[in-house]
């Protein structure tokens, strides 16, 4: 089970002068699903735009299945579909309906025919429940809705790895239970995910290994059990106490 | 009353010239719009070209940019009827005087007049597309051109299409310096049919007529043209808890 699908080492990012990557070092497995957390500005998800390269990094190196993919003559779109992305805004194709949305990369980058395409697009939407809407345009669907059809489009890809960024920020509140459940069952399915979330829960409850990001470093990784009941870092602990006592 | 009798005499004498001159002005109104559209967009896809890792590919980047830049600046600050003078008799200069064929000349320099506003066009219809959507393209592994194929022009175009329809309408009442060349449009047909009867009030009082009903004829079919690509406000629910063959038909969209 321990095949290393990514190896971090030594991963810096500055915008101009602002170091906003100090240095990350970081192996994940097969079939982790790996929870990122940490105030904002900490870096998270700049380092999970550097893993996709939708911001190239400064220094340092990225490994995936042991290829630096920052080397010249890397093909970084055959890449991007094996690493899939979520994002906090969605970013579902707005002059396309749900169906389209989860076909045209099948067709234009991986050649699929459009039957195929659309055959395996209908299964994922079926999969995360969106298969009804298949007609809509994303300007007539809710957050949690848009949400869902991005996870499928990433599925259609056929990808390894999703990162999501963020994935259920920008949802109204009574909306972050249905995108939560869906990733929740992909986390069953052998997937690869990285997730910056500021979901505790989730990340307590869904993923198998979590991580703390503290100005622009890893300050602490280790499994749900030993970060949110017994973390070692002072600023883990006083980031903890911040987030999960926001009620009182 | 005698004015009206002499408009109708002149439409009656000489409706030939105008249609002509009509049909003229139409095709390379039209043809010129749609080429200089053409132009704008194949620029826009050049010039946000993502910066290559390679340092050769740059420089030729660079180059690329500064000729789109000197022909945009240069088409966009220099009149028209100018630039119909200096193409047409630079290229009879040029060839020691053979001269271009009329109509073809007028519809290059049309389209490549149109082609420089476009361009700048385009350019703003590309700005106001979200970042999110390259992103999403990008995420599914899309390089540049598809990305711009396929979703990013298809949005610039429904949201620079009330400027398109203005650059279209411009370019009906424009076709009109083309005379100075000679182009057989509508104003050059005005000029002939006036050192026929001397009737000159009557005459342009019967084309501007003529331009009105054909920008107002255009603008409302691109209004109409801008209905279809908003595309249908319903779509339809495949299935439904009780029934997966249900179809139900949602015709409201959803706010909130």
């Amino acid at each position: 089970m321990n095949e290393p699908v990514f190896q971090i080492e030594g991963l810096t990012k500055n915008f101009g002068k602002n170091e906003v990557l100090k240095g990350i070092n970081l192996t994940v497995n097969k079939g982790e699903v790996v929870s990122i957390i940490g105030a904002s500005g900490s870096g998270k998800s700049t380092f999970l735009r550097c893993l996709n390269l939708l911001e190239q990094p400064t220094g340092g190196q990225i490994l995936y299945h042991g290829e630096d993919i920052t080397a010249v003559g890397f093909n970084v779109n055959e890449y991007r579909t094996k690493v899939g992305m979520v994002f906090q805004q969605f970013n579902l194709f707005n002059n396309m309906s749900v169906l389209k949305n989860c076909v045209i990369g099948q067709q234009k980058v991986l050649k699929r025919t459009k039957e195929e395409a659309e055959k395996v697009a209908l299964y994922y939407l079926e999969k995360v429940g969106m298969a009804q809407y298949r007609d809509a345009k994303p300007r007539q669907l809710s957050g949690g809705q848009k949400q869902r059809v991005a996870i499928a489009r990433s599925l259609s890809m056929d990808c390894e790895v999703i990162l999501f960024d963020e994935p259920t920020s920008a949802l109204d509140p009574e909306m972050v239970g249905e995108v939560l459940l869906v990733m929740k069952d992909l986390s069953k399915s052998g997937l690869t995910m990285l997730v910056v979330t500021h979901e505790m829960q989730f990340a307590k409850d869904v993923s198998s290994r979590v991580i703390f990001m503290d100005g622009g470093v890893v300050a602490e990784d280790d499994a749900p059990e030993v970060i949110f009941n017994n973390p070692s870092n002072p600023r883990t602990q006083e980031f903890l106490f911040r987030v999960l006592n926001k009620d009182i | 009353m005698n004015f009206f009798n002499e408009v109708i005499k002149i439409i009656v004498d000489y409706h030939g010239m105008l249609l002509e001159g009509l049909g003229y002005t139409m095709l390379i109104a039209l043809i010129g719009t749609v080429v200089g559209l053409l132009i704008g967009i194949i620029i826009g896809i050049v010039r946000t070209i993502p910066k290559s890792k390679s340092a050769f590919v740059r420089v030729i980047q660079k180059i690329v940019d500064v000729i789109l830049t000197v022909y945009i600046e240069v088409f966009r600050g220099t009149p028209m009827m100018v630039q119909a003078m200096v193409i047409y008799w630079g290229y009879a200069f040029a060839s020691g005087g053979n001269t271009l064929p009329l109509i073809p000349a007028g519809l290059f320099i049309v389209s490549i007049n149109t082609g420089a506003y476009m361009a700048e066009i385009v350019r703003g219809g590309i700005i106001s597309i979200d970042k999110g959507q390259f992103e999403g393209a990008q995420s599914v592994g899309m390089n540049h051109f598809q990305t711009m194929f396929h979703v990013v022009i298809p949005q610039a175009i429904r949201n620079i299409l009330p400027s398109v329809s203005n650059e279209f309408v411009i370019n009906i009442k424009d076709t009109s310096v083309l005379n100075v060349i000679g182009v057989m449009e509508l104003f050059w047909q005005a000029t002939k049919i006036q050192t026929m009867n001397y009737q000159i009030f009557q005459i342009y009082v019967i084309i501007s007529v003529m331009y009105f009903i054909m920008t107002f004829t255009v603008t409302r079919i691109l209004r109409l043209f801008e209905k279809l690509l908003d595309g249908k406000n319903t779509y339809v629910i495949h299935g439904s808890q009780s029934d997966p063959n249900a179809e139900i038909k949602i015709t409201e969209e959803a706010h909130g």
